[in-house]
């Protein structure tokens, strides 16, 4: 059984990769590219793997799950500039595909020796962009 | 390299009448209801477009957004924004009146588009289309699996 908790925060950043001139990473990133930065709401969806326990009646107890996701992401995440502020984006290229990655890195450990392991992260940018990833 | 799975979503509107000639008026509105109304009606569709593949190592992307939205606007979304799916999509045309424009129809009519036009469009190392998902209303929508690429050898 699947169990998905959502939670947002809200970023700046800038897409800009500093090996390429100024031509490519406008033609790669377009608006994204801007060198003053811009902000996002993100919404983060994580769903967690596992059965009911018997008793309880309950895959992971979602108090903890909101403690981990408010402790590993929103805590370092949320009104922060990620290209300053959050590692490994100042050297990574805040891009949907690498914060993704990134956000799944900083939770899996945190649900490997829980009944509900970290199945997807699902991340969105806007509401016409979201990027989601499976740890492959 | 991680294999992430990145969706675009899209809008287009369109009109459409599901009306098929091999069954007669009473049965036609049985079937489609208020959507077998003769001069036809239109919805704002939402399509989703999901590719898969590894983020570029210098950029951190799948492929430059606006290269997925030129495509997705050219094979798509000129064919279908602001037409009559019936007379106006070439394949309703073509094969008028017996291909329905359902929303089960027209997934699969986007699919075999997206298919055929993707390997011309995009080199062998690009990402792979993944799925689409057609939202005809915000209660009806349908997803298809995106066929393996046509790619000649």
């Amino acid at each position: 059984m699947l169990i998905t908790r959502k939670v947002e925060f809200s970023a700046s950043h800038t897409c800009w990769n500093p090996a390429l001139d100024s031509a490519a990473n406008e033609a790669v990133y377009g608006a994204e590219a801007n060198p003053n930065g811009h902000g996002h709401n993100y919404r983060l969806e994580v769903t967690l793997e596992g059965e009911p326990d018997p008793v309880t009646g309950m895959i992971v107890d979602l108090k903890e799950v909101k403690q981990v996701l408010e402790q590993v992401i929103v805590g370092p995440m949320d009104h922060r500039h990620l290209n300053r502020e959050v590692p490994p984006f100042d050297k990574v290229v805040p891009t949907t595909e690498n914060l993704a990655v990134e956000i799944w890195r900083r939770l899996q450990p945190r649900f490997e020796r829980t009944p509900g392991r970290l199945k997807l992260v699902r991340l969105f940018e806007t509401d016409d962009l979201y990027v989601e990833y499976e740890g492959r | 390299m991680p294999q992430v799975t990145l969706t675009r979503r899209y809008r287009f509107s369109a009109s459409h009448r599901l009306h098929t000639p091999l069954l007669d008026e009473a049965r036609n509105f049985e079937v489609y209801g208020k959507c077998n109304n003769p001069y036809g009606h239109g919805h704002n569709y939402l399509l989703e477009v999901a590719i898969t593949g590894a983020p570029d190592e210098a950029t951190g992307r799948l492929m430059p957004l606006a290269e997925l939205d030129r495509f997705v606007e050219r094979v798509i979304l000129e064919a279908v924004d602001h037409k009559d799916l019936n007379t106006q999509l070439e394949e309703f045309a073509a094969l008028k009146p017996i291909l329905v424009p359902t929303t089960e129809n027209l997934a699969a009519v986007v699919a075999a588009r997206l298919a055929r036009e993707w390997p011309a469009a995009f080199p062998a190392s690009a990402p792979r289309l993944e799925m689409l998902r057609i939202h005809e209303t915000e209660r009806n929508i349908f997803e298809v699996r995106a066929g393996p690429p046509e790619r000649s050898e």
